[in-house]
């Protein structure tokens, strides 16, 4: 008889036809960076101002302490870069030693021995996430707007290997970066735990806390167009199985509700102790202060705040005409985070994205040349012809 | 065998063990205790029964004893639990015996 039995996080789902409260949690350490990155919606200066308001230590202990409480099984460590955070091992070790997975997001740049020496001991239970910016030292550094930046990478990211710290690579898409990407990928299919290709960011996102008109102005030029998206996606020779299998289900009209995404299912905290129902929705109007939620606060942002939010309708009668009616929900990466950062609104369409989403659409055969597809009738056929 | 019932042992600190909705599930914290980093474990209800009470002061004949006055189960069958309970997890480096 065996008494123990093995499982993988995502196999033990012991709430029994309901959705867990908390599965990950996700929690933005600090927004400071040590890259300035070209592209990037959220970095401050690493020696910004902003430290002094964020998290204590021993808050964040508290908010991992309650997502333990709900049953929360891995926390996510993000920023900003996290490694920034002189307390960033104590808190890892503490998340360990409350029984919880920790996935790690870093450009690795500011790994040490002792660090890599904590993560070999003490393995997180999940891959590092090292975000990579170039093959060589001129794209790198240009990118990130540091000199010695990739040095100081390719130094982190020789400690996770020779501590055998398992790791996965990411990163963002330019156009004038294309020439490295093969040297990329190969260097990539050799690390172990890459068994397919990496991860890519391309339509990036706009400045989230809406902050920088100039660098969003930047960020926009440096977004790939509906052409080259289309072009990088289905370089993946799985692309069209993968696309057939996903839009089998995640195609048809949203309706009028704001959130069909999963935003409130689960949370993300943002550095100064902010719940937000995603990472990217950080409208002043729809986050909870756990500064002032106590010991519950969590649980109440989960089971009182965030369900309200959920029940939001959009109000855009340019939305409601359009997005709303739009068979493309699935292919299209419209939500309510997305129209903050480009409008300031919770409910106006992002033409770039509609754009994409369309691009990918006529790609695959859903709609022709000249339709926009909410005015498609007939998108259950021609769904289920591209499916079978 | 007779030396085993007077052992005691405690769960190891390179596991967590924690109740998520009634289950209890056990976490490694180091490497080598799973095949793969993010492995669980989950015990069923005579291990959870049994778990409980190895907290490094009862002895696995004290053990014994208590369960077969809690449940109904012969003494044989909670005794063979027992001892195949301790014998999976110490494999497993989950539990170890507590030195006296």
């Amino acid at each position: 008889m065996t008494y123990a039995k093995k499982l993988k996080p995502h196999e033990f789902h012991p709430w029994q036809g309901k959705q867990p409260l908390l599965s990950r949690l996700d929690i933005e350490l600090t927004e400071r960076c040590n890259n300035n990155c070209l592209h990037c919606c959220i970095n401050l200066p690493e020696d910004d101002d902003g430290r002094r308001r964020e998290m204590s230590t021993d808050f964040v202990k508290d908010v991992i302490t309650q997502a333990s409480d709900l049953g929360c099984l891995t926390v996510r460590f993000t920023g900003g870069e996290p490694l920034l955070r002189e307390d960033l091992a104590e808190l890892y070790e503490f998340t360990r030693r409350m029984g919880m997975h920790v996935i790690l997001f870093t450009n690795g740049r500011l790994i040490t021995k002792e660090l890599a020496a904590l993560l070999a001991g003490f393995p997180p239970g999940r891959v590092v996430e090292v975000s990579v910016y170039g093959m060589r030292t001129e794209t790198y550094d240009r990118i990130v707007g540091k000199k010695g930046a990739f040095d100081e990478f390719r130094r982190g990211v020789a400690l996770l290997q020779e501590h055998q710290i398992p790791f996965i690579v990411k990163g963002p898409l330019f156009s004038f970066t294309k020439d490295e990407l093969v040297e990329f990928e190969r260097w990539a299919a050799t690390i172990p735990r890459m068994d397919k290709q990496p991860g890519y960011s391309m339509n990036f996102d706009l400045r989230s806390r809406r902050d920088d008109s100039a660098k969003n102005a930047r960020i926009a030029n440096l977004r790939a167009t509906p052409a080259e998206t289309v072009s990088a996606l289905s370089r993946n020779p799985l692309y069209l199985e993968g696309m057939k299998q996903f839009c089998a289900k995640f195609m048809g009209p949203p309706g009028d509700m704001l959130f069909s995404c999963g935003a409130g299912h689960g949370t993300c905290i943002d550095a100064y102790g902010k719940a937000q129902m995603c990472m990217g929705l950080r409208n002043p109007e729809m986050v909870y202060d756990l500064l002032n939620g106590g010991l519950t606060g969590l649980r109440h942002a989960l089971t009182e705040i965030f369900p309200r939010m959920r029940e939001m309708q959009a109000t855009n009668s340019d939305y409601l005409n359009r997005c709303a009616r739009c068979f493309l929900k699935g292919l299209c990466e419209q939500c309510p985070a997305k129209s903050w950062m480009e409008h300031g609104t919770l409910d106006t369409p992002v033409e770039y994205l509609c754009s994409v989403a369309h691009a990918q659409a006529r790609y695959l055969g859903l709609v022709g040349e000249r339709e926009n597809a909410w005015e498609v009738e007939d998108w259950k056929e021609r769904v289920k012809r591209f499916t079978v | 065998m007779e030396q085993m019932h007077e052992a005691k042992y405690v769960p190891s600190e390179d596991v967590v063990a924690r109740m998520i909705e009634d289950e209890l599930i056990i976490v490694p914290l180091v490497a080598g205790i799973g095949d793969t980093d993010d492995e669980l474990y989950t015990l069923n209800e005579t291990g959870k029964a049994i778990w409980s009470r190895l907290d490094g002061k009862k002895s696995l004949r004290a053990v014994i004893d208590e369960l077969a006055t809690e449940f109904t189960a012969p003494a044989g069958e909670i005794e063979k639990d027992v001892l195949g309970l301790v014998g999976e997890l110490t494999r497993r480096k989950i539990i170890v015996a507590q030195s006296a």
